[in-house]
């Protein structure tokens, strides 16, 4: 029996007849904030779709609890439930209002109360700083606003792990900041928490372990000591010289 | 050619309890083709755009792509053939066995029908609205059944109330075809009133007259309906005004 509460082995997907993903191993712990970090194209949101089944993986397992979900171990709408995802582009729900985007889950997934759902809602738009804004149609928010909606909408469902894709890549760069904060606060509370990102800064300061996706595989993972400042693999190198290189340019043009 | 103008003013007054019995018919005949012809559609529609999930078993892949292939099947023959046939082949069909009056018949046919054109109009809504909504409702455990109801659905069919509404236009003048199956709907009373009269010309002058007075201000309520709606949206600040080609 692992701790693990995920555990991926030799996982891998092809769309038509590229292999996006070879033989991906990987689990998280409870409490972990993993980062995936790598350049685009590298196969981490399919690796996150994955996880959370809304995409299929041609062979391997996934594990939850040690309990096989592939091959029917678990509904996947009840393990789906247990993992919470975050969207680069926030997916709220278009026909509901700010409340009613964290409550219809609740409600219809999870059969809480109308007074339950409303109550949970509301303790997590609080948490994100989205309390004023309950009865606003979600399609009249900012980017900022709309991902904190998405995170408060995925908590208020108690999931046990929470996938973020790229969350912060889809805002203007002054409303990155309001999203990043409130997830320190979620990784400084506890939750479990995998992200995919290019907040470097963020993977650095935030992250219990950092994982850098190359090409379809783990090409290096450690903690972000190691990663950023001992990395082993030249690839995670290039990597980051690349990306150190951008964030001078664009302090010098500052 | 000629119209008697007075001849088409005294016969529309004198006439006007079987006119209005006429007018109430096709009014009845449009709200049942298009609340119900929408119900349809909505499934329908529904069963033509769910996406082939790879969770599936074989048997539900197997059952939604005999769901697609019956309803094209569907969508193919009623759009496909006069309504005016429809409703006399169906109707006289299914007389010895259900032992039907016209106007039962006559409001089965006008949903099926109806239900054709809405299939596709909310097919292609339900499919507009974005892939990630659908991913939305599933990260959080919703089944697809649930993801249509309460996300996409209603998403749907705000995008396509211009065309739902269109319908409704559509309605009050193709039930003029259920005439043939003896619907005392109006047309079917202004024949009765021309041919007591042989009056021809001034009695189908008044019939037009009737129906554009109903589609316009059936016209006049479906925009004053969407401009509430697109208020509430904050893409689109001009108000779509419909063609009345329809
Ligand atoms: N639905 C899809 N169909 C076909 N190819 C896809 C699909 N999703 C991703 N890919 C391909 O898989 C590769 C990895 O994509 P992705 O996982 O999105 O990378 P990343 O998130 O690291 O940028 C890319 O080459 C991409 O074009
Ligand atoms: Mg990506």
């Amino acid at each position: 029996m692992s701790q693990s509460i995920i555990q991926v082995e030799h996982l891998k997907k092809s769309f038509g007849s590229q292999e996006v993903l070879h033989d991906i191993d990987f689990s998280i712990e409870k409490g972990e904030v993993i980062s995936i970090i790598g350049s685009s194209g590298s196969g981490k949101s399919t690796l996150l779709r994955c996880i959370n089944l809304l995409e299929i993986p041609d062979s391997g397992s996934i594990r939850f609890h040690d309990q096989d979900i592939l091959n029917s171990g678990l509904k996947p709408t009840d393990y789906r439930t247990k993992v919470g995802m975050v969207f680069q582009n926030f997916n709220l729900f278009a026909n509901k209002n700010v409340l009613d985007n964290c409550v219809l889950g609740q409600r219809k997934v999870l059969k809480r109360s109308k007074e339950e759902a409303i109550r949970i809602a509301k303790e997590h738009l609080e948490k994100v700083g989205m309390s004023d804004f309950l009865s606003k149609p979600s399609t009249k928010l900012s980017g900022g606003q709309k991902q904190r909606v998405a995170i408060a909408r995925a908590l208020s469902m108690d999931p046990e792990v929470l996938l973020f894709d790229e969350p912060t890549s889809a805002l203007d760069p002054e409303m990155v900041g309001e999203v990043l904060d409130v997830m320190k606060g979620l990784a400084k509370s506890g939750l479990t928490m995998i992200v995919v990102t290019h907040e470097m800064q963020f993977a650095k300061d935030v992250s219990t372990r950092v994982i850098f996706m190359d090409k379809g595989v783990i090409a290096e993972q450690g903690t972000p000591d190691e990663v950023f400042n001992h990395p082993k693999n030249p690839r995670t190198k290039q990597f980051l010289s690349r990306f150190l290189e951008s964030t001078q340019a664009n302090q010098t043009e500052e | 050619m000629q119209i008697d103008w007075s001849y088409a003013w005294s016969a529309l007054l004198k006439n006007w309890p079987m006119f209005w019995y006429g007018v109430k018919v096709t009014i009845a005949f449009a709200i049942v083709g298009t609340v119900f012809g929408f119900l349809i559609g909505l499934i329908i529609g529904a069963i033509r755009a769910i996406p082939m999930d790879p969770l599936d078993s074989t048997f539900v892949k197997g059952l939604k792509k005999f769901g697609r292939w019956i309803t094209g099947f569907y969508i193919w023959v009623f759009r496909g053939t006069p309504m005016m046939i429809q409703a006399a082949f169906i109707y006289y069909l299914l007389r010895p066995v259900l032992n039907w009056n016209p106007i039962t018949a006559g409001f089965v046919i006008i949903s099926i029908n109806t239900g054709a054109y809405m299939a596709e109009i909310l097919r292609s809504g339900i499919q507009s609205v974005d892939a990630g909504q659908l991913e939305a409702c599933k990260s959080m455990g919703m089944s697809n059944f649930q993801a249509m109801i309460y996300v996409v659905f209603p998403q749907a069919i705000k995008n396509t109330f211009p065309a739902i509404g269109n319908q409704l236009v559509v309605n009050l003048k193709d039930s003029c075809m259920m005439n043939v199956i003896s619907v005392t709907e109006l047309f079917f009373q202004a024949s009765s009133i021309a041919g007591s009269n042989m009056r021809f010309v001034e009695i189908y002058f008044d019939t037009a007259i009737i129906y554009l007075i109903l589609t316009t201000l059936t016209t006049a309520l479906l925009n004053f309906i969407e401009r509430k709606m697109l208020r509430d949206k904050e893409e689109e600040k001009k108000p779509i005004f419909r063609e009345m080609s329809a």
